[in-house]
Order: structure tokens, then C-alpha cells, then sequence
């Protein structure tokens, strides 16, 4: 028994030590365990309910787009989609096979498919087609039952009715780019699969109001991001309709006008600025961009000489001739010491050292005070204005009247245009001014552009009476959220220029337009009430040489189109009490009087119409 | 509940050299029965949990298995303990040729062979190796007198005796189970009475000898123990495990999500929950409380283990019972601190809970020999293994 009791006693100690060694093991999983339980137990719960809970946006339908009328501009349309979700298919093959009898199925959308179905976990949905038509989709809502796995999914796609109709106006709405994500990291909808921002135009000026608030739908997920149930759903706010100021049929009406020409016209409220007509063409068809293009009908959009896919009438840049000659009278009138009764003698032409200006009429003019100047819109008088008050007037005065810079309308992609004075040509070229460019920019021909937009703004404070009015195409002022109806008559800065000044010009646009001899008194208003007072503008592109006014010059319809002059006009009606401003621009169009004119003409007199249908009917009502 | 003891007589009494069968069912340890019951009853409530409030798949065969068990635990405490130490070496002998089959014709399961498919059952020869390996070294040690420790070459037999079983259960490759076989025959050396500088030198020779059994590592094991050392590197990839046990475990707090509300089992997050990670589950629904509760009848096991150990006559006894207790511990430590991110992720069961049949069965199966130490406690055997008189 000795070495069993001796072995014992060393098996006791021993046992004991090890008992100790594993209650310090166990110890120490209690330690661990408060500290992840207790001590990091918010943290893990927080990542534990990450696992669970998954949060998907509901993208709320855009605001739709209207008219003053509420005729729809842009809409939302149903896309149907046939979705096939793989794990409910006997086989996907199968199914396909199936579907395949019942609506077209093309080989490289079975392809796809299959590459997707691969891809993805077998319960996601995999768009089988898209956009389609109503008798596909009952075709397959009939069938659903023969179609294991198929379902019928209802998205949302933008479409423009009107089509070509202020195509440019509206802009296009298309998937944020990395920039987008970037500048609006606030806003979630845009990571959604398929949501669409404003791009261009009405869209991306007025793209917040018109998105929306996102929804968002709470789902518990299990590992593999199966939903399990739903948890929480909140819906989202629908986008706001915006109502713009544009007339659709006034815009309809002066796009068929214009025809086939490369060109554009701006109606607009000379005292609210809403722009009644913006018209630009040729025009496109933006739910092209939506259906997808052809490679060889982009490359027709994009190298198209006369530009479709550009809003010419706030993008497209011209000289603006003679209808500048309105501000260099506005100029020379107000402090530029300038009597209007002062008469210059128009021989055909004005000399400047070595150099001969020439005028527009070969014989000259004769002797002209300024009412005289503006209507025969005589080259030779404004040189000799010009040449008196010098560049920086002018271009005071040009700014004043919404030139030379953007007027801040409500939308993308306004270019400003340029006034030159002396000290823009010296910073943009590093040369003094020379006496020659005065002449020049006395007729709106050298470095001035301007674009339609700024001319019709220019032509509607002239009307106003010097206010600086600011054309806009929403109807409703947007501020973030808030909608609220905007004043009709706002409280417009004045240009501070003198009445008389500004009775002066009109008393000559008058002549341009309604008495013989104007320069547009062929395409005068001859209807009671609606007369207009406008002043014509032919700028030329190219350069006349000596040999060429010697031999006589090239008449618009023997040159190539790319060398025609611009043809421009600008007017305001009723010419006695006025109300609306127009500005035309022909592109290679040929002269300001016998092309731009007429075209203003025809639309005037449709636009007052309309007011005066829409003012009885106002009086019917009331 | 302790018994009183008869004192010794020379016919009839504990110490007799036969005793009846009344006698040793009357002398079955009913708290120990009591407790493992308990622990399995713990295991079948978190297997039906994990299967979302159902007996099936998992908690109604692991009931049926934790029966037949029970049965093995009773039948295996009847035998005479004398027996346990005659057929020890056969025994391990048998297990020994078993991990060679294994080799040869194992079937590939989880990447490892380690199943012989009887038909019936499919065993596995390593589980079997706990167990026998602890019999032959008791014995071997029985024989021991503790001066015999003093000669080195006394060590040489059973170091032979451990080194064999683990080089075949690295190779099949099963890391977990080896180095379960290394710890639990090396609790087995120092109970029975080996230098304790010894144990400094093989620790040291260990420590050495991690670069270089690092060449012999597979991927998967070297990638597991990269894991351990920094989960957050791949928490998606191949730290997914351990980081979602941590997050369960954590998220559970201090009173759990309750029964069946275990959002990161629920919705399989969590990987492996009705087997390796089922700890992780129980304590997610339970919370620490829960977990506690559990780790505390884990212990309270093994102090019974301890008393019934101390309170046998024989060295046979003593080792044969603390081996076994030592190697429960060790298998709900590793386990839970596994789960924990306390120790690398390896392949060792939550003992009596997570379902598994082999484990289930082995683990009863060594309770049955602990509890034929407790019956057989009285029984003094000799160095050569007679009964002493």
C-alpha cells in the first residue's frame, strides 16, 4: 500500500494544481465574455442589426412638365419590364423556352440572361425585356401560369410628347455621373439603379423640385439578402408639376414658321419676362436619347451643320447687325451729347483715313437726323454717332439694355455674349483700340455677339420703357420646395435711361416697320391693334473685298449657306400699347428685312391673337 | 451525495474483489448522471432553436443519440474496471490500427479523411484515440511507482504511446484533435507525478518547434491561424467566421435576445451554429447569463470528475477519471474560447451540445468510464494489475 498512498498524495497536489490551471482557464471566458457581452455589447448589437436590417429606396415619380395651358410637356410613362427570377423556374430554360412562344426573344437577350443568372444569387430578378408593349404584356399576364418565375414589373421612364416641340427648353434626364454622386452625396435616390436626374434645360434647373423625396422601405435580410419580411415603409414625396410660361401652341406655331431654317425665336412679356415661345431649329426627338441611338443617328445629330442638339436661342452667338443700332442711338442720346435732330449726310460711304466704310445702300442715304437713321437703319449715320461717342459708351449702354452677358434666365447652358470696349480688347488681346472697330461695332457687326435670348430682353426693355426685366420659363417660382405664384408685374430695376431717350428709338423702330421706306415696311402688321415697331438686322459673316464691290456684290442666294448673312429682327407689339417682345434669328438666313421680318410678322399676330382670345375668355368667365 | 462507505470486510463490502450487479447500480453517481443531463437538455433546447422552433433536422436524433449514449455510459460503468485495465492496451492497440485504415480508406470528409463508414455508423477512429489513449496511459503509469519518474527513460514508453496517435491524426489533417491528444496526455503526465522541469523543457522545445511545423501546415490552417491573429484583415473572406461569432455573441449582451430571437443564427449569419458555433447561438439568446449558467455546469462536471477521482483507491482509477474529465474540459474550452476569438478557429465540438453523433457517443462513452472508476472505487489493484488484498 506504501506507493499507492505515496503516489496518492502526489496525484492529490497534482490534481490540485490542475484544477487551479483550468478554474483560471474558465476565469478567463467569463473575462472575455463580459467584455463582449457587457462592455462592447452596444457596438456588436449596432453591427449585429446592420446584418439584419436592409433599407431600400422607393424613388418617388418625377414632377411632370406643362404649358401654361397644363398641356403636358414632359411625362412619366410606364416602362413594363418581364422579370424572370431564376429559383422560382423549374429551369431557366425552360421558362425561357416558354416565354420565347409568347413575345420575341432574341438570342443576345438569352445570352445576356444567362451570363446575369450566373452572376447573381438565384432569387434577384433578371430583366428579361424592357419597354414593352400593352398587348405583350397581357399576353403574359394571360400565360402567367404556363410561365414559372416570370413577373411583370411596372417602372417609370420620361417621355416628351410634344417630341421635337421644345426639345431644347426642356432638357433631358439621364443617370448621374461621378460628379453628380459626388456634389449630391446627400441625396441616397441618386444611387438607385435606373434614377434619372435632370441633365439640360427645365430639367436640371428645376431637377429638385421636380424629384422628389425618396421613400424607403425597412426589410429584415438573412445572410444571403433574401428579404425575410418588411418592417417599416415610408413613402416618399412625388416630384412637383412645374407649369412653365411657354405658349405650346404659340411654340408649335413659329416652329412650323421657321421650317426648315437654321434658326431661332423668342417671344417673351415685356413687363413679366415669361417667355412665351423658344424656339430652336432644327429641333430632335429627345425620347430618342431614351430609346437609345444608332451610331449613325448620333453622328447625324452631332455633325448636322445647323446644330439640332443646340438651344440656339440661348446658346447660338451672333453678331447682331443693325439691330444694335438701337442701343448706339439709346448710347449717343444719353450723355453722349448727341441731339437727335443733329443730321449726317449719308453719301454711300465714310471715310477713315485710307479706309472707306461702306453703307448698306449703294447710292447713301442722304442727309438724316437720327428717327431718320433708325428707320432707314443707315450705316453711315451710325458710324458717325459711333465714331463721336467712342466704344465704352455703348457698351455701357448695351449692358444696361441685357447684352453682353447672361440674362439669368431659368436655364442651362446660357452663353453671354460679348460687348467689346476698350478695355476688354486690351485684356483679351493685348492691343489699343483703333478708331477703325468703333465704326464697326456702330453697326453690330466685329467682335459684338449676341445671342436671340439677350436681343428679345434687349427689344423688351426698350418696350418696358427701361425696366430690367429678366426672362424666365417657370411659371411658378421654385425655391427649393416651396411653390409659390409669382407677382406678374415684379418690381423691375430701371435701366435709368431718360423717356425721352427711349420715345426717341421707338419713334424710329415705328418708321422701320409702319412707314414707306422702312426697312421692314413690307412685313408691317396691318391688322387693327396688333401693329409692330421693330428694327431689322443683316449681319454679315464674311468679308467684302474691293475687287467684289466693284464688281458688284454677291447676292445671299449665289454664295455657299455657310457664307449667307445672319438675318435678324427684333420687334415689340402692340406698337401702342406694348406688350410682347420678339427677337428672330435667321442663321445664314439671308437679310434681317426680307427673311427674319416676315417671320416675326406671322408670329406677332398669332401671339396677340391668342391674348385676345384668352382675354375673352377671361371676360366670359368673369 | 456522497454514500457512506462501508468499511472493509474480508468478504462482501466495496473493496471485495466481485461485486454483485445491485451493488454497483446502487453505487451509480445519479448527480453526475443528473448533470450531464442537464447540459444535454441545454443542447436539444439551442438545437431546436437553430432549427427556427423545430425537432427537426437536428434536435430529435441528437435526443435519440444522447439514449443510446446513455445506455454505452451504463454499460460501460457496469464492467469491471479491472477489465478497462486488462484490455487498455488492446484497446488502444485496436485504435491505433483503426487511424491507419482510416488512411487508407477514409472517406474525404470536409477536406480531411477521417470517417471509416461502417454502414450503420460512421466512425471515426480519432474520437475513438481520446479515449483509448487515456485507458493505456493510465495503466502504464498505474505501473509506475512515482521514484520510477526520476529515470528519463521511464517517460520513453508512453512518450511513444502519445506521439504515435498524434502523427497520424496530424496527417489526416486534423490539428484540433491532435493537439486535443497532445494536452490531455500531457495533463495525464502531470498528474501522474512527472518532474514539472520536464514540462518547461517540452514547452520550450514546443515553442521551437513552431517554425518549423509551420512548413507542414495546409493553407486552410495556416490561414485560420493568420485569422485569429487579426480577424478584421478579411471580414467577408476567411475572417467571416469569427467576426459574426463575435458580433452574436456581443449583440446577445448582458440577458441575450431570448429563446429563438437570435437575429445573427436566425437569419444565418452565423455559420456552423447547430455544430462548431453552437455556443455562440446559446449565448446570443441568452445572453451572459445564459452563458455563465452553462459554463458553470460545465464546471460543476468537472469538479465531480475531480471528487470522484480523488475518492478512488487505485492510480488506475485516478488517471483514468481525471484523463477523461481533463479532456472535457479541454474540448468545452477550446470551443468556447474559439468562439470567443480567445484561440485560433479549430475543428473541436461544444461538448454534449453541439450535434454530432461520433462526439456525442465518445464523450458518454468516457463518462461511462468515470463513472466505472466511481463504482469501482473501492477496488485496490497492484502494480501488475491484481487486485490487492
Amino acid at each position: 500500500m506504501y506507493h499507492n498512498s505515496e503516489s496518492a498524495r502526489l496525484f492529490g497536489r497534482r490534481a490540485a494544481m490542475l484544477a487551479g490551471g483550468q478554474a483560471v482557464l474558465v476565469g478567463s471566458l467569463v473575462a472575455r465574455m463580459y467584455y463582449l457581452q457587457v462592455m462592447e455589447a452596444e457596438r456588436y448589437r449596432l453591427q449585429a442589426e446592420g446584418n439584419r436590417i436592409s433599407t431600400q429606396l422607393l424613388a418617388p415619380p418625377r414632377g411632370l412638365i406643362l404649358d401654361r395651358n397644363g398641356i403636358a410637356m414632359a411625362i412619366n410613362q410606364h416602362n413594363y419590364r418581364v422579370l424572370v427570377i431564376p429559383e422560382q423556374t423549374p429551369s431557366l430554360n425552360f421558362t425561357l423556352d416558354r416565354l420565347a412562344q409568347i413575345i420575341p426573344l432574341g438570342e443576345s437577350d438569352r445570352i445576356r440572361i444567362a451570363k446575369d443568372a450566373r452572376r447573381r444569387r438565384s432569387f434577384v430578378p433578371i430583366t428579361v425585356r424592357e419597354n414593352l408593349s400593352w398587348e405583350d404584356v397581357s399576353r403574359v399576364e394571360v400565360n402567367a401560369p404556363d410561365l414559372p418565375g416570370i413577373t411583370i414589373d411596372v417602372g417609370q421612364s420620361r417621355y416628351y410628347p410634344m417630341e421635337r416641340l421644345g426639345a431644347h427648353l426642356l432638357g433631358y434626364v439621364s443617370v448621374p455621373s461621378e460628379q453628380d454622386l459626388a456634389s449630391q452625396a446627400a441625396d441616397s435616390l441618386l444611387e438607385l439603379p435606373g434614377f434619372r436626374i435632370g441633365k439640360a434645360g427645365v430639367e436640371k434647373i428645376y431637377d429638385l423640385a421636380l424629384r422628389g423625396k425618396g421613400g424607403r422601405s425597412t426589410m429584415e435580410v438573412n445572410s444571403v439578402g433574401r428579404v425575410i419580411k418588411q418592417l417599416d415603409r415610408i413613402e416618399g414625396e412625388p416630384g412637383i408639376d412645374l407649369n412653365l410660361t411657354l405658349d405650346l401652341r404659340l411654340q408649335e406655331y413659329a416652329a412650323q414658321r421657321l421650317g426648315e431654317e437654321s434658326a431661332a425665336v423668342v417671344v417673351m412679356d415685356i413687363f413679366s419676362g415669361n417667355v412665351l415661345v423658344m424656339v430652336s431649329t432644327p429641333s430632335f426627338d429627345p425620347n430618342a436619347f431614351n430609346r437609345g441611338l444608332t451610331g449613325a443617328e448620333w453622328n447625324e445629330l452631332n455633325t448636322n451643320p445647323r446644330s439640332p442638339l443646340t438651344n440656339k436661342a440661348i446658346s447660338g452667338q451672333f453678331a447682331p447687325g443693325s439691330t444694335f443700332k438701337l442701343m448706339v442711338a439709346l448710347a449717343a442720346l444719353e450723355g453722349g451729347g448727341i441731339s437727335p435732330d443733329m443730321r449726317v449726310f449719308c453719301p454711300g460711304h465714310m471715310q477713315l483715313g485710307s479706309v472707306k466704310f461702306h453703307c448698306w445702300k449703294k447710292g447713301g442715304h442722304g442727309s438724316l437726323d437720327m428717327v431718320g437713321g433708325i428707320k432707314n437703319s443707315c450705316d453711315v449715320y451710325f458710324y458717325e454717332i459711333a465714331r463721336r461717342i467712342g466704344p465704352d459708351r455703348i457698351h455701357d449702354m448695351a449692358l444696361k439694355f441685357g447684352l453682353g452677358q447672361a440674362t439669368g434666365i431659368d436655364l442651362s447652358g446660357e452663353h453671354p455674349g460679348l460687348i467689346p470696349n476698350r478695355a476688354w480688347k486690351k485684356a483679351a488681346m493685348g492691343q489699343p483700340w483703333h478708331p477703325g472697330e468703333t465704326l464697326v461695332n456702330g453697326i453690330g457687326q466685329g467682335y459684338c455677339l449676341t445671342t436671340p435670348l439677350q436681343l428679345a430682353t434687349m427689344v423688351a426693355r426698350v418696350a418696358n420703357g427701361g425696366l430690367q426685366v429678366v426672362p424666365r420659363v417657370a411659371r411658378d417660382e421654385i425655391d427649393g420646395r416651396i411653390v409659390k405664384p409669382h407677382d406678374d408685374h415684379p418690381q423691375w430695376p430701371s435701366c435709368e435711361v431718360s423717356p425721352h431717350s427711349i420715345d426717341l428709338v421707338r419713334r424710329g423702330m415705328f418708321g422701320v416697320s409702319n412707314e414707306p421706306g422702312g426697312t421692314a415696311y413690307r412685313a408691317r402688321i396691318q391688322e387693327e391693334n396688333m401693329w409692330l415697331s421693330g428694327k431689322t438686322g443683316t449681319a454679315q459673316v464674311r468679308h467684302i473685298s474691293m475687287h467684289e464691290r466693284e464688281t458688284g456684290v454677291k447676292k445671299n442666294e449665289e454664295l455657299p449657306w455657310k457664307e449667307r448673312d445672319h438675318a435678324l429682327f427684333v420687334a415689340y407689339a402692340p406698337e401702342h400699347a406694348p406688350r410682347f417682345a420678339i427677337s428672330v434669328v435667321v442663321e445664314h438666313g439671308g437679310g434681317g428685312s426680307a427673311v427674319a421680318a416676315p417671320i416675326a410678322r406671322d408670329i406677332m399676330i398669332e401671339v396677340q391673337r391668342r391674348e385676345v382670345t384668352r382675354l375673352n375668355e377671361m371676360g366670359k368667365r368673369e | 451525495m456522497r454514500r457512506p462507505l462501508h468499511p472493509p470486510r474480508p468478504v462482501g463490502g466495496l473493496n471485495r474483489a466481485e461485486m454483485s450487479w445491485r451493488d454497483k447500480i446502487r453505487q451509480i453517481n445519479m448527480s453526475l448522471l443528473a448533470l450531464i443531463t442537464a447540459v444535454a437538455c441545454i443542447g436539444f433546447l439551442t438545437l431546436y432553436s437553430a432549427a427556427q422552433g423545430s425537432l427537426e433536422p437536428w434536435a430529435l436524433k441528437q435526443m435519440i443519440r444522447f439514449m443510446l449514449g446513455m445506455g454505452l455510459l451504463l454499460t460501460a460503468a457496469m464492467v469491471d474496471i479491472r477489465n478497462w485495465m486488462r484490455y487498455a492496451y488492446v484497446f488502444y492497440g485496436v485504435s491505433v490500427v483503426l487511424l491507419v485504415i482510416v488512411q487508407i480508406h477514409g472517406t474525404i470528409g470536409m477536406g480531411a479523411q477521417r470517417w471509416i463508414d461502417l454502414g450503420f455508423i460512421q466512425l471515426q477512429p480519432s474520437e475513438l484515440m481520446k479515449v483509448a489513449l487515456i485507458m493505456a496511459l493510465s495503466r502504464y503509469f498505474h505501473g509506475q511507482a512515482p521514484e520510477d519518474f526520476r529515470r528519463l527513460t521511464s517517460l520513453f514508453i508512453p512518450l511513444i504511446m502519445v506521439l504515435v496517435p498524434v502523427g497520424l491524426v496530424l496527417k489526416q489533417p486534423d490539428l484540433g484533435t491532435a493537439l486535443m491528444l497532445l494536452m490531455s496526455s500531457g495533463a495525464m503526465f502531470f498528474i501522474a507525478g512527472v518532474r514539472i522541469w520536464i514540462f518547461g523543457i517540452a514547452l520550450a522545445g514546443g515553442l521551437g518547434a513552431i517554425p518549423v511545423a509551420w512548413q507542414f501546415l495546409h493553407d486552410y490552417q495556416r490561414q485560420r491561424l493568420i485569422i485569429f491573429l487579426n480577424p478584421d484583415q478579411d471580414p467577408l473572406g476567411a475572417g467571416y467566421h469569427i467576426t459574426q461569432s463575435k458580433i452574436a455573441l456581443g449583440s446577445g449582451g448582458l440577458l441575450g435576445k431570448g429563446f429563438m430571437m437570435g437575429t445573427q443564427s436566425r437569419l444565418n449569419f452565423l455559420p456552423e451554429k447547430q455544430t462548431d458555433f453552437i455556443f455562440t447561438m446559446f449565448a446570443e439568446e441568452w445572453g451572459m447569463l445564459g452563458a455563465v449558467v452553462l459554463l458553470f455546469l460545465y464546471s460543476l462536471l468537472v469538479a465531480w470528475g475531480y471528487s470522484i477521482s480523488l475518492r478512488c483507491r487505485s492510480q488506475f482509477s485516478r488517471l483514468l477519471a481525471l484523463g477523461i474529465v481533463t479532456t472535457f474540459f479541454l474540448y468545452f474550452f477550446i470551443n468556447s474560447a474559439m468562439v470567443m476569438g480567445l484561440v485560433p478557429v479549430v475543428g473541436v465540438p461544444l461538448p454534449l451540445i453541439s450535434y454530432g453523433g461520433t462526439s456525442m457517443l465518445s464523450l458518454l462513452f468516457g463518462f461511462g468510464l468515470v463513472m466505472c472508476a466511481h463504482v469501482h472505487r473501492d477496488i485496490p489493484i497492484s502494480r501488475s494489475g491484481a487486485v490487492e488484498d
